[in-house]
């Protein structure tokens, strides 16, 4: 009997790990001339081949299983409350469903990029840092004027509070480090961890890009829109996105002055927008009570849905799910990008207290929110990540590795200047006819080498007669005969000119006019 | 309902004692790694800022020579050893490691035009302009000078330093004479036989005191001989005539007669493929040729704004260094067009021999300026031995740098040196000679009749006048 031959369960993994497509990059290249060429773009992409086979068949090393729900029978995922699962899962999980009650809310809250330290600021000026799954402390402030914002910065040793007037920095003992005056009644802060950005924006209406590693202002864009209090960074391509009250949804890098791109995407003001974290699916929510997911290689909407209130905050989680924050309650959708879902993956109703702000925490099945009365953190099965990778981002981090990592990822600072929409762009072929180059690379040279504009002289040529310069020389309070002579002789040749100028309408025109009676030009 | 709730323990992800290192765990799904390309392309700026930053090729000058340095030659066997040959007779042999030369006589009475080692023993050949090759042997001479060879290298610098005293007692092996002066030498691989040139070619036996063959074609004046050290009955040869001859001792006829535009001042076989060979040309170029297809040079190595006085192959026959009339060293790979470095001092005047050390580390030059010198064969290399992980990472830059090579910003920070000014302008001159030549030429193209139009010559035909078989 001949053995069937079984086929390799890694081979199904390779797409995921594949970068481009290496039938695409062989294609022509039996008929390169050029052997040498020919056999380096073959063993290359052969080389390529294989690193995507090995880094598929160390999948077998990711021990960890994502979470999830299944539903027996006639029961509904989105039936399951906080207290009823608190009684099927294990201890340490059920600690992370907490809420704490605070009477300086709304409270908005962040969490670092390995979801290990969370950072809560109310608006009555209540700050506090700490290590939520560890239950440590790390500081503690009450400010006393308005905090709008809270934001991590790269590490757990920094954040930025947007506060009344100015954003403020502080470290991890609460120490203000720096207070950022550039950046002036702000709404939301963002940072992008591998350019060193804070991104600001507020209510004049500039998206502002501090580099944190220098200290410079990178960019101040005015992006004429007005008030704004809707940002979300791309965590793909670190492309900014603003929701604006007239429901457009600007993008942003700091390179360009204008937006990159423009979308109408609600009819009222944008409340709500969240990116998914490949970078494709895009959420937003409005005050008409849609809420849109759109396709960002596209720009086209994809679904829409119907909040029964606006959505007041949105947040995607690592495996691409959505919660949305709407009055009291808070639901989470399942796969809401591709497909169009009839119910919502989970529920869950915060008592008497709007949601402010709701954030998935990274590598962990727990979805935190801020609400008027305090912050709330529930478990949502599947949300996280379960392996995550330590040299990107590791929960159990010693200080050693952060700060070895935060040096590394200083020497591998992206330059703001990479920031653009297509982010495989660096590397490439610029394909453009050498025509199209080098006016590019003219036009470039001349921005680096400018001309100073010479000022243009007034040359008053003609104006300038023997008997002006009598005139000039006689006394001017003295009138003689002579004068009236001169001023007289003045007048008429300048009645001449005019009429001359003007020509004589019954006569035909001729080819030689154009020299005669034109303005003489500065 | 069935649940799963992520929930990761700290004792299976933390190490448990604290001499065990630290657990990584890795996830390579690309959604995790962002800016995969933008980083990559960061680390390979910096990575290439970095090779620049620690460019620091030179690592000593061997000065002893009185007159310029004209020949130089390695041991195949030993790393260490390195024999030069001066202007004025001299002839040193230097320790590498050291620095500094540990044997050193008198040994002709006029300029030294070639020094050649061989396999066996630890001896050399020198031959000069006052008619005679002499073999040496430093272990030799100096037990006759009753000092420890190697053991007290100062008593060994001593004995050279007080020169005219005891030069008496370092006496040549054999000394063979001729009737003319040499310009050139080179002994077999591994017979008791080596060439000499001058105004023919002369196939010499250890044991004779006459040359058992005499190979000509022709030619007045030789300048350079050398065998082929992997098909070891081949020798190779440049005449003043601008001819390049090989000849073939089986048979003892000549069997190519290459005639270029102008002069070849020296020729390197490649080690590792024994029919290649480089010519370096007093066109400013470097012709690396095929024996079996002499009618074109296989690759034409530019970038020196003088004559090439002197050329050679690494071990591995990939690399290949060049000596300058313009008073700078070139690093090229053989396969390439461009050098990938160039090697200059302030004090360092035309260079008339360059080799490549065994290790394929280092590069010696022997200039004008009476001095050897050592350089680095990757500038910015570093020296020692590296652990795993610095060689990891250095590799990884490596692979990164060539990824990027392209991108503007890189090939800029990379290619950039700083040159002499003389070697700018005269590089500047010859680019815009050479492009008001090529716009000549295409407009010529453009203004002739199709009937009347003449083949196009490519680069790696232009010098090659004529071969004869």
């Amino acid at each position: 009997m001949v053995e069937k031959k079984k086929k390799d369960p890694v081979l199904a993994v390779v797409p995921k790990y594949a970068r481009g497509n290496s039938n695409k990059a062989l294609e022509g290249v039996n008929k390169l001339q050029n052997k040498k060429l020919k056999g380096s773009i073959k063993s290359r992409e052969k080389q390529f081949k294989e690193a995507a086979y090995k880094a598929a068949s160390a999948e077998i090393l990711l021990t960890e299983e994502g979470g999830y729900l299944e539903p027996e029978g006639v029961e509904k995922t989105y039936q399951l409350s906080q207290r009823a699962l608190q009684k099927e899962v294990d201890i340490s999980t059920a600690h992370k469903m907490f809420t704490l009650d605070l009477k300086f809310g709304p409270y908005s809250i962040d969490y670092t990029r390995n979801g290990r330290h969370l950072l809560i600021g109310g608006r009555k000026g209540h700050v506090a840092a700490f290590d939520w799954q560890g239950g440590r402390l790390a500081c503690e402030l009450q400010l006393r004027e308005t905090v709008r914002d809270v934001k991590w910065l790269h590490n757990e040793t920094m954040f930025a509070v947007a506060q009344k007037k100015y954003v403020y920095i502080y470290d991890n003992t609460g120490l203000e480090i720096h207070c950022l005056r550039n950046h002036i009644e702000v709404t939301k802060l963002d940072f992008l961890p591998y350019h060193f950005l804070l991104a600001s924006v507020g209510n004049t209406g500039y998206l502002k890009y501090q580099d944190t590693s220098t200290g410079k202002l990178v960019a101040e864009h005015r992006t004429k829109l007005g008030k704004c209090d809707v940002m979300a960074q791309n965590p793909a391509t670190a492309v900014m996105h603003l929701g604006h009250g007239n429901g457009t949804v600007t993008l942003w890098s700091p390179n360009m002055p204008t937006p990159l791109v423009k979308m109408q995407c609600h009819r009222g003001p944008v409340t709500a927008m969240a990116i998914g974290h490949s970078g494709t699916y895009m959420a937003t929510a409005g005050l008409d009570g849609q809420l849109k997911l759109w396709d960002l290689r596209s720009y086209k909407p994809v679904q829409e849905y119907y909040t029964p209130t606006p959505a007041s905050s949105l947040s995607v989680s690592q495996r691409g799910l959505l919660a949305v924050g709407f009055g009291p309650h808070v639901s989470v959708w399942k796969d809401p990008f591709r497909t169009k879902q009839v119910s919502p993956y989970m529920n869950h109703l915060q008592p008497a207290s709007a949601i402010h702000d709701v954030k998935f925490v990274p590598f962990e099945d727990v979805l935190g929110f801020g609400h008027r009365s305090g912050m709330s953190s529930i478990v949502v099965p599947g949300s996280g990540e379960p392996n995550f990778d330590a040299l990107e981002a590791n929960p159990f981090q010693t200080k050693k590795q952060r700060q070895e990592m935060e040096v590394h990822a200083l020497l591998d600072k992206i330059q703001p200047e990479m920031i653009t929409l297509d982010v495989g762009m660096v590397g490439k072929m610029d394909k453009a006819p050498i025509q199209v180059a080098n006016k590019e690379r003219k036009e470039a040279w001349e921005a680096e080498h400018p001309v100073e504009a010479k000022e243009l002289k007034f040359k008053a040529r003609g104006k300038n007669s023997s008997s002006r310069r009598h005139l000039r020389k006689k006394a001017k309070n003295v009138i003689d005969q002579k004068k009236v002579e001169l001023l007289e002789r003045i007048e008429n040749d300048k009645k001449e000119r005019a009429k001359k100028r003007a020509g004589n309408p019954d006569e035909p025109h001729t080819a030689l006019d154009r020299f005669s009676g034109k303005k003489r030009k500065l | 309902m069935k649940v799963k709730v992520l929930s990761r323990s700290a004792e299976e992800s933390t190490r448990q004692r604290s001499n065990d290192i630290h657990k990584i765990q890795r996830n390579l799904d690309p959604s995790l790694h962002p800016f995969e390309k933008a980083r990559e392309y960061t680390r390979a700026l910096n990575a290439t800022k970095v090779e620049r930053m620690f460019a620091k090729p030179f690592v000593g000058a061997l000065s002893g020579h009185v007159d310029g340095v004209y020949c130089m030659a390695k041991h195949p066997k030993k790393l260490d050893w390195l024999v030069s040959g001066g202007g004025d007779g001299d002839l040193k042999l230097w320790s590498l490691s050291e620095q500094k030369s540990i044997w050193s006589t008198v040994g002709h009475k006029a300029m030294v035009t070639g020094v050649s080692s061989f396999l066996e023993g630890e001896r050399f050949l020198s031959c000069s302009n006052d008619r005679t090759v002499k073999i040496w042997d430093p272990t030799l001479a100096d037990l006759e000078s009753d000092s420890l060879f190697g053991s007290s290298s100062s008593g060994l610098i001593g004995s050279s330093s007080g020169s005219s005293g005891s030069n008496n007692l370092i006496t040549p092996v054999a000394t063979y004479s001729g009737k003319n002066a040499f310009s050139g030498i080179s002994h077999h691989r591994s017979d008791n036989m080596f060439a000499t040139s001058g105004s023919v070619i002369d196939i010499w036996d250890h044991d004779r005191a006459e040359p058992v063959q005499t190979l000509n074609w022709g030619v007045d004046t030789i300048n350079t001989v050398k065998f082929n050290q992997t098909e070891t009955n081949i020798i190779a040869s440049t005449g003043s005539d601008r001819t390049i001859i090989l000849y073939d001792l089986r048979t003892s006829q000549p069997v190519t007669k290459l005639i270029m535009a102008m002069r070849t001042n020296a020729i390197a076989w490649n080690p590792m493929e024994a029919y290649n060979f480089m010519a370096a040309n007093e066109d400013h170029n470097v012709y690396a040729l095929d024996m079996r297809k002499m009618d074109k040079a296989q690759n034409v190595l530019k970038d020196h704004v003088s004559a090439v006085m002197s050329v050679d192959y690494s071990p591995t026959g990939e690399e290949v260094v060049t000596g300058g009339y313009d008073r700078t060293i070139r690093l090229y790979n053989a396969r390439q067009g461009h050098s990938r470095d160039i090697y200059h001092t302030n004090r360092m005047q035309r260079v008339f021999a360059v080799q490549y050390t065994m290790d394929n580390k280092f590069v010696v030059s022997g200039s004008d300026d009476g001095n050897v010198r050592l350089w680095k064969a990757r500038a910015s290399e570093k020296m020692g031995s590296r652990d795993y992980r610095e060689r990891a990472h250095m590799e990884y830059a490596e692979k990164l740098k060539q990824k990027f090579a392209n991108v503007p910003e890189i090939r800029r920070i990379s290619r950039h040196r700083n040159v002499p000014k003389s070697i700018k302008t005269a590089t500047h001159r010859k680019s815009t000679m050479i492009n008001s030549r090529k716009v000549k030429e295409d407009n010529v193209r453009k203004h002739t009749k199709k009937e009347n139009l003449k083949e196009r010559i490519p680069e790696r035909k232009k010098a090659i006048v004529s071969v004869k078989k």
